[in-house]
């Protein structure tokens, strides 16, 4: 039985099979020659071979995929034995080139002849890069890239997973992530907690286990064990008994003493919004308003911002709905309001500083904000990101003033604002922490990067620090103004515990996540909690805060949490 | 050489599914079709069983694009093809 203890960042215990997602195809040499003894009529019979190929793999998935999936699928099919493609390839390889260099680069030159043409026929450039992707592994014998097609569900295992990798991950067939590398605050953790599926991250080796091979995952341990025993097969299926109690929260979220807690959901969009009330949040902690402009060239219109806030406002009628104003920048570039170019775009002109650089978009926001709230029964209130001084919170409390708005806050992610907080809540009505920043700039580690997932985790005691700084000053401010968290950490049911310990009012996270910490909270008292948090603040390490608060839990390990 | 006239019928013009569909029919005609904007000159004429091509092609609703064949069957190629155009494939 071999062990590959991780980071557990998504509770479930199972048992299944793994298939690897495949490495990624590395680009064939510039210049590649055709091998030594093969001549070109070889060359172009293995490349017919190959696009055939692709095309029969293409069209098969076509035949069982959904209408708008199909369309796509058939058109990528024909896109693999396409004559100007083929015949752009094979004259490069008559001329000596090797055959899969030759389809890479014929490829290359559709692509960019589709980008400069814009629009719709840009966005079909990717379609022509993954069908190249496609041939060049065929002609190599790898598995083709992406998530792995199987008739049975499956276990996936990655180096690491991006969103782009993640898009067309069907929870129907994928039944837990595991990765090699990556961290409690990586991308795989968020889908997995937002799909529901066990997960466990930083597991060094896991990416070498052949395909077929059968393990025990335990998300909230973070264990992944081969060959499962009976007690094992045991757990996971008390799992799946106890998992029904998980998945109802009664929307009310307090302590064991009637100390009430928000329990808000994190989303970003109608839709979700729609899941997440039917799930039980009390009201939306935050509102990502990315959704309305992401995948555009320019600003959209009042009509479309109206109506995509007031989708999400109509699902809460009578109940808090937090809306972030537009955050874009570092992981989330917006072409026509960031500079792709900067040097660092984590402390770069994102969040509310892009009004400086773009003024206007801001201003607009607010008044589509102030229309869709005037026409439904949500309570709106509004927050800027990445507030870094008193200055900007006031700037912002007159920008929603002037708008109509009537609760303006700030989000606390930016580290000088968690320890300025008394004079920055002299400026707006509440606060909110984004644990998920917060964590990158206190310990200056960039979210992105593997190797710095150790300090990319929430329970690092420099963290908790500032969740305190944050909540002592709005103490000190004097008018009971609220402190909530938004970020990741509000989902981890034993984190949620000391956040509400060092005094943070409302919780917001994905529904998925609200049952757990729901059920946790419920049998702790606040002075409990507030116990809790003492300790966890008194550690030496993220893993000691954790050990420590999770000792005070025995809920946890009860409900394999 | 046989040539034919035809005005894009699909209401996406000839892209996504009415390309695909026109290219796979162009690729079962037997005979060797191009396609070329209504103007542009006959050596610019585009292989019309490449979905690529047709992309680049850029016809919009309504453009009027010419087919041209030559050999056995070209007549009834071009009139089916042209057929195929002016139907709105996006409502199939």
């Amino acid at each position: 039985m071999q062990s590959f203890p991780g980071v557990g960042v998504s509770p479930g215990r199972i048992t299944g099979t793994i298939k690897q997602m495949p490495r990624p195809l590395a680009e064939p040499p510039a210049g590649e020659k055709l091998a030594a003894g093969t001549d070109a009529a070889t060359a172009t019979a293995a490349l017919q071979t190959a696009s055939k190929a692709v095309q029969a793999e293409l069209q098969a998935r076509a035949a069982t995929a959904r209408a708008d999936a199909k369309a796509v699928l058939e058109a990528t099919a024909l896109m693999a034995v396409d004559p100007m493609l083929i015949k752009s390839a094979v004259k490069l390889v008559n001329a000596g080139t090797s055959t899969e260099r030759a389809v890479w680069e014929a490829a290359e030159a559709v692509a960019a002849m589709l980008v400069n043409l814009g629009g719709y026929m840009a966005e079909r450039a990717t379609d022509v890069l993954d069908v190249r992707a496609r041939i060049v592994a065929s002609l190599r014998g790898v598995p083709a890239p992406g998530i792995p097609s199987s008739d049975q569900p499956f276990i996936l295992v990655a180096e690491d997973l991006a969103p782009a990798d993640t898009a067309t991950l069907d929870p129907e067939k994928v039944t837990a992530l595991l990765t090699a590398g990556g961290g409690p605050q990586s991308h795989t953790a968020i889908i997995a907690r937002s799909l529901g599926l066990p997960a466990v991250v930083a597991a060094v080796g896991i990416d070498q286990l052949p395909d077929g091979t059968e393990v025990y995952v335990d998300g909230a341990a973070g264990t992944i064990t081969t060959e499962p025993g009976e007690a094992e097969r045991a757990a996971a299926a008390a799992w799946a008994a106890n998992s029904s109690l998980l998945s109802v929260f009664d929307g009310n979220g307090t302590t064991a003493d009637g100390h009430l807690v928000p329990l808000l959901a994190n989303v970003g969009g109608a839709a979700d919004a729609v899941k997440a009330a039917a799930a039980g949040a009390q009201g939306v902690g935050l509102l990502r308003t990315e959704f309305c402009f992401l995948e555009r060239d320019t600003e959209p219109s009042r009509e479309e911002q109206v109506a995509a806030y007031r989708g999400v406002f109509d699902a809460f009628p009578g109940k808090k709905v937090v809306l972030r104003t537009l955050d874009a920048g570092a992981d989330k570039p917006l072409p026509f309001l960031t500079d792709a170019t900067e040097p660092n775009p984590a402390l770069g002109v994102r969040g509310y500083r892009t009004d400086t650089s773009s003024p206007g978009v801001l201003e607009r926001q607010l008044a589509a904000v102030a229309e869709a709230a005037g026409g439904s029964e949500a309570d709106v209130w509004v927050m800027a990101p990445m507030i870094s001084t008193p200055a900007e919170a006031a700037d912002f409390a007159a920008m929603c003033t002037a708008a109509g708005l009537k609760v303006p806050g700030v989000m606390v992610e930016v580290p000088s604002a968690a320890v300025t907080s008394e004079s920055i809540l002299r400026e707006v009505a509440f606060a909110s922490l984004g644990t998920n920043d917060l964590t990158q700039y206190t310990m200056a580690a960039d979210r992105q990067l593997g190797p710095l997932a150790a300090l990319n985790n929430p329970w690092q005691p420099a963290v908790l620090q500032l969740v305190r700084l944050t909540v002592a000053g709005a103490l000190a401010e004097g008018s009971g103004k609220p402190v909530g968290v938004c970020g990741e950490a509000a989902a981890d049911p034993a984190l949620a515990v000391v956040l509400v310990g060092l005094g943070v009012s409302t919780l917001s996270m994905t529904a998925r996540s609200l049952a757990a910490v729901g059920a946790v909270l419920a049998t702790v008292t606040l002075k409990e909690a507030q116990e809790i948090a003492t300790l966890a603040l008194s550690a030496n390490s993220p893993a000691q805060a954790k050990d420590w608060a999770r000792e005070k839990l025995p809920i946890l390990a009860k409900l394999g949490l | 050489m046989s040539e034919r006239k035809a005005t894009v019928a699909s209401s996406s013009g000839l892209h996504a599914r009415p390309a695909s569909l026109f290219a796979a029919a162009a690729g079962e005609v037997g005979v060797e079709v191009t396609i070329a904007m209504d103007g542009a000159p006959a050596e610019d004429a585009m292989d019309a069983s490449s979905i690529l091509s047709l992309m680049t092609l850029g016809a919009e609703h309504g453009s009027v694009v010419v087919l041209r064949a030559e050999g056995d069957g070209a007549d009834a190629a071009l009139d089916k093809l042209a057929a195929m155009l002016e139907t709105d494939l996006d409502a199939v």
